[in-house]
């Protein structure tokens, strides 16, 4: 049978990283393709390649027999290809109908042809089997029904091609089986389906084939009936530790952090301790609570119930301000979005927590003693800047990341949270801020790493804890953890050993 | 790869504090000083009796209003919010003034009471942004359209005069007399801009009030109160309104209800003349000050030209819209 969509040998770099390398995919008409891997494994940078937003570095992509090269969405749109994003493209305040058919709607003489329109939408619905009035106001629908929607628009571009990526991450259960109902119907139909999820059950409920990334490379493509849930893992993450994470084995200090059945908003009944002088890893997959823990922790959220000790102290966590007068830093998962003050030189971010440390009581600040503090910072994590007055959008990802590091420990935290410290940033920099980290741990901070690189997590933690769904799903010490058994709690797979 | 390299490096420098004097990145920074100056160059050149002692020191005080208000604008628009109740909170606090003086409260005591009003008459736009969460902009037009009719309300649609007395001629000298010289409102503006100036470069305040303006999420992350710098940053901007509006009220010896009417829309000008971003985080207050020239400036020489008020318009527009579109260009 011929793939109705094929992309082969796609090659893309950006400039720190190779996202996909000699990468491939086929599509087929009548059959739902599964593409899972790791988060970075390239499959989001795929489906920008196969709609067109990124053009590839090489490699070909075949649509009806045809080598085509798609200008943008739109155009990929136009000839039949659709995605249905996890974030819906969709306008709360128009109806189904005008949703549907927004900027095509049918019209006379200028004026929309309403008549045309609801009868129109009433037969994309009737396909899909589901019963909604076209005239609903799409804000009144749950997000179950709001993404029926989407399939409606995407079928209503006459699609052959309609790419699912993480559909069911926000519905429920219900939802999802209707949601299944649907993509059968779409698939005896002709339609050919790519289905992008994390979930690896749900691919076994509703694949024929699985495609498998790791990487940016393409590991396998195979029929869902020859593989397992462990084989689809190992696959997945089957990559050996290297030595490039420098691990210390230091004398564990006293129980420093504890958490207790802490819930808030996305996490659900969590404990943990901490020593002074530890690394805890935090693993899980995008979505599976760990931002949202920290953020509780770092009192940016409000906590609805449990509570934080530090050094056996209860703390009273209203804003992050609280928490870092405890002691508590919080390095962000994000640097653009919350994490630097783009506008600001390096000085100026990275003394920002601890400014009134070199204020007179008036609020004047000493700007030399901010100098010689934040140029002591700049020399122990080698930050290459023209100077401390350089404005840090300029800086390279890495030093920016540094200085947003050096944010945090210039305030001499007990506690140092570093949500994915290396999201984005050169293997150089990389390696020297796990050295930096391992200082840390000698002056006796506790640390908090939070990771979705899995080899980064097993090289640098002591302890691992894994999340999932908002809730803690195991536990493993550094010598029992592995690449699989950290995926196997991610993706909720339940085994007897750990509970 | 080689015309990349380049164009990172030019950015490196243009963004750099540190810029050669006289280097294109620094002509570029100081582009409105150099218009102001060309400005004054062009018109002296025209027109004979612009460049003399009295027609400057008479720009100057006209422009100082202005100029006073835009201080408090400034730090505003760094926090990327807006004031559009200035105009408002001048007219109410001139009022008070007035009043005041005209019950012959003692001037000093009149001053404080003033300046306390426009305080918390800003702090209230400060609190609406910031607990309310409200978008600057509904928020002190909420504020502008409330404060307008409460002046209406507290003078009865009617100008208050200060009175023929010795206490409001010792008022009076505010906003018409002199000192060494100079007209003292020239010097309550230079102190204002010295003051502000001080507060955005050497304040921990007001390196809060470019971080929260660059990046509120990151800054509330850094462990800053931000709702606190949006009531400082909006309470200091209804204070430089007061101060405003004893100048004003002082010069005419009387409050008038609709004191102050669209001067929002000049302090805004000010501010963006002199190159600060309407998107937060960036801006320098003597950029402001040679807005608010810029301005005065314009005006006074169209006057001197025979310019028609109307045409007056036309011009000021045609020179803001020019600011921010080369402003826009070398970005």
């Amino acid at each position: 049978m011929q793939p109705i969509l094929k992309l082969q040998h796609i090659d893309k770099s950006f400039p720190s990283v190779k996202a996909l390398d000699d990468a491939s995919l086929n599509v087929y008409s009548g059959k739902v393709m599964a593409l899972v891997g790791e988060n970075g494994a390239g499959k989001s940078t795929m489906m920008k390649v196969l709609t067109g937003i990124y053009q590839p570095d090489a490699g070909v992509i075949e649509y009806q027999g045809r080598a085509v090269a798609f200008r943008g969405p739109k155009d990929s749109q136009d000839q039949g290809i659709s995605i249905i994003h996890q974030e819906l493209n969709l306008i709360q305040e128009l109806s189904i109908a005008e949703n549907i058919f927004l900027g095509r709607e049918p019209t006379r003489y200028g004026k929309i042809q309403w008549q045309q329109l609801y009868a129109d939408v009433d037969k994309l619905l009737q396909r899909l089997n589901i019963k909604y009035n076209p005239r609903t106001r799409l804000g009144n629908l749950s997000i179950g029904e709001q993404q029926m929607v989407e399939i409606a628009k995407a079928l209503s571009f006459q699609s052959k091609v309609i790419i699912m990526d993480e559909p069911t991450d926000a519905l429920t259960d219900t939802e999802t089986d209707s949601l299944f109902r649907v993509i059968q119907q779409l698939r005896e139909q002709g339609h050919g389906i790519v289905y992008i999820s994390h979930r690896l059950k749900e691919i076994f409920r509703i694949c024929d084939d699985v495609t498998i990334f790791r990487d940016g490379k393409f590991i396998e493509q195979t029929a869902v009936a020859n593989l397992t849930e462990d084989l689809i893992i190992e696959k997945m993450v089957g990559r050996s530790l290297n030595d490039q994470f420098p691990k210390v084995n230091i004398e564990l200090g006293e129980e420093c952090l504890q958490v207790n059945n802490l819930s808030g908003n996305g996490v659900d009944d969590v404990s943990f301790s901490l020593r002074s002088g530890e690394i805890l890893g935090f693993s899980g997959l995008m979505g599976a609570g760990r931002t949202e823990l920290m953020k509780l922790i770092y009192g940016d959220q409000p906590i609805h119930s449990g509570e934080v000790l530090l050094s056996a102290q209860t703390l009273d966590l209203r804003s992050p301000k609280d928490a870092l007068t405890a002691g508590i830093a919080y390095v962000s998962e994000d640097r653009k979005a919350d994490g630097l003050v783009l506008s600001m030189t390096v000085k100026e971010n990275m003394s920002l927590s601890s400014l009134a440390e070199f204020c007179t009581p008036y609020g004047r600040i000493e700007h030399l003693q901010e100098k010689q503090a934040v140029q002591k910072f700049i020399d122990l994590f080698r930050i290459k800047t023209p100077g401390q007055n350089q404005i840090i959008q300029n800086l390279s990802g890495g030093n920016q990341q540094k200085v947003a590091i050096a944010k945090g420990v210039m305030k001499q935290p007990k506690v140092l949270i570093l949500d994915e410290p290396t999201r984005g940033v050169d293997v150089g920099a990389r390696q020297e801020i796990y050295q930096l980290i391992n200082q840390f741990r000698r002056d006796g901070m506790a640390i908090i790493l939070v990771s979705s690189d899995m080899p980064e997590i097993l090289g640098m933690s002591d302890r691992i804890v894994v999340m999932c769904t908002g809730k803690v799903s195991a536990e493993f010490s550094s010598e029992q953890a592995s690449q699989e058994l950290l995926m196997a709690a991610a993706v909720g797979k339940e085994t007897e050993e750990q509970t | 790869m080689s015309s990349n390299s380049v164009t990172t490096k030019s950015a490196t420098h243009n963004q750099s504090t540190e810029i050669k004097l006289f280097s294109k990145a620094w002509l570029f920074q100081e582009k409105s000083l150099i218009a102001l100056l060309l400005l004054i160059a062009v018109v002296s050149f025209i027109s004979p009796n612009f460049f003399s002692v009295d027609n400057m020191l008479n720009t100057l005080r006209q422009t100082s209003v202005n100029a006073i208000i835009a201080v408090g604008m400034t730090m505003v628009i760094i926090t990327a919010g807006i004031d559009l109740s200035v105009g408002a909170v001048l007219a109410l606090s001139g009022a008070f003034a007035a009043s005041l003086i005209a019950q012959e409260v003692n001037v000093v005591l009149a001053v404080i009471i003033t300046l306390f009003s426009g305080l918390v008459l800003g702090a209230m736009s400060g609190i609406i942004v910031a607990q309310g969460k409200v978008q600057p902009f509904i928020a002190t037009l909420v504020t502008m359209t409330a404060l307008r009719g409460v002046t209406m309300v507290f003078t009865d649609g009617r100008p208050i005069s200060t009175g023929y007395t010795e206490n409001a001629d010792m008022f009076s000298w505010l906003g018409t007399g002199y000192m060494l010289g100079v007209p003292v409102p020239i010097w309550i503006m230079l102190s204002i801009f010295a003051i502000g100036w001080y507060l955005l470069n050497h304040t921990r305040t007001g390196r809060h009030i470019y971080a929260l303006g660059g990046n509120e999420d990151a800054t509330r992350l850094s462990g800053i109160n931000v709702n606190r710098i949006k009531i400082i940053v909006y309470s200091l901007c209804g204070l430089t309104a007061a101060i405003a509006s004893i100048i004003i009220t002082a010069r005419l010896s009387s409050a008038q209800p609709t004191a102050g009417l669209g001067y929002e829309l000049d302090a805004i000008a000010a501010v963006v003349l002199g190159g600060t971003s309407l998107m937060g985080g960036r801006g320098r207050i003597m950029g402001t000050l040679i807005g608010a020239l810029i301005i005065g400036f314009l005006n006074n020489a169209l006057n001197l030209l025979d310019v028609s008020s109307y045409y007056q318009m036309l011009a000021k527009a045609s020179v803001i819209l020019l600011a921010v579109i080369v402003d826009n260009r070398n970005k």
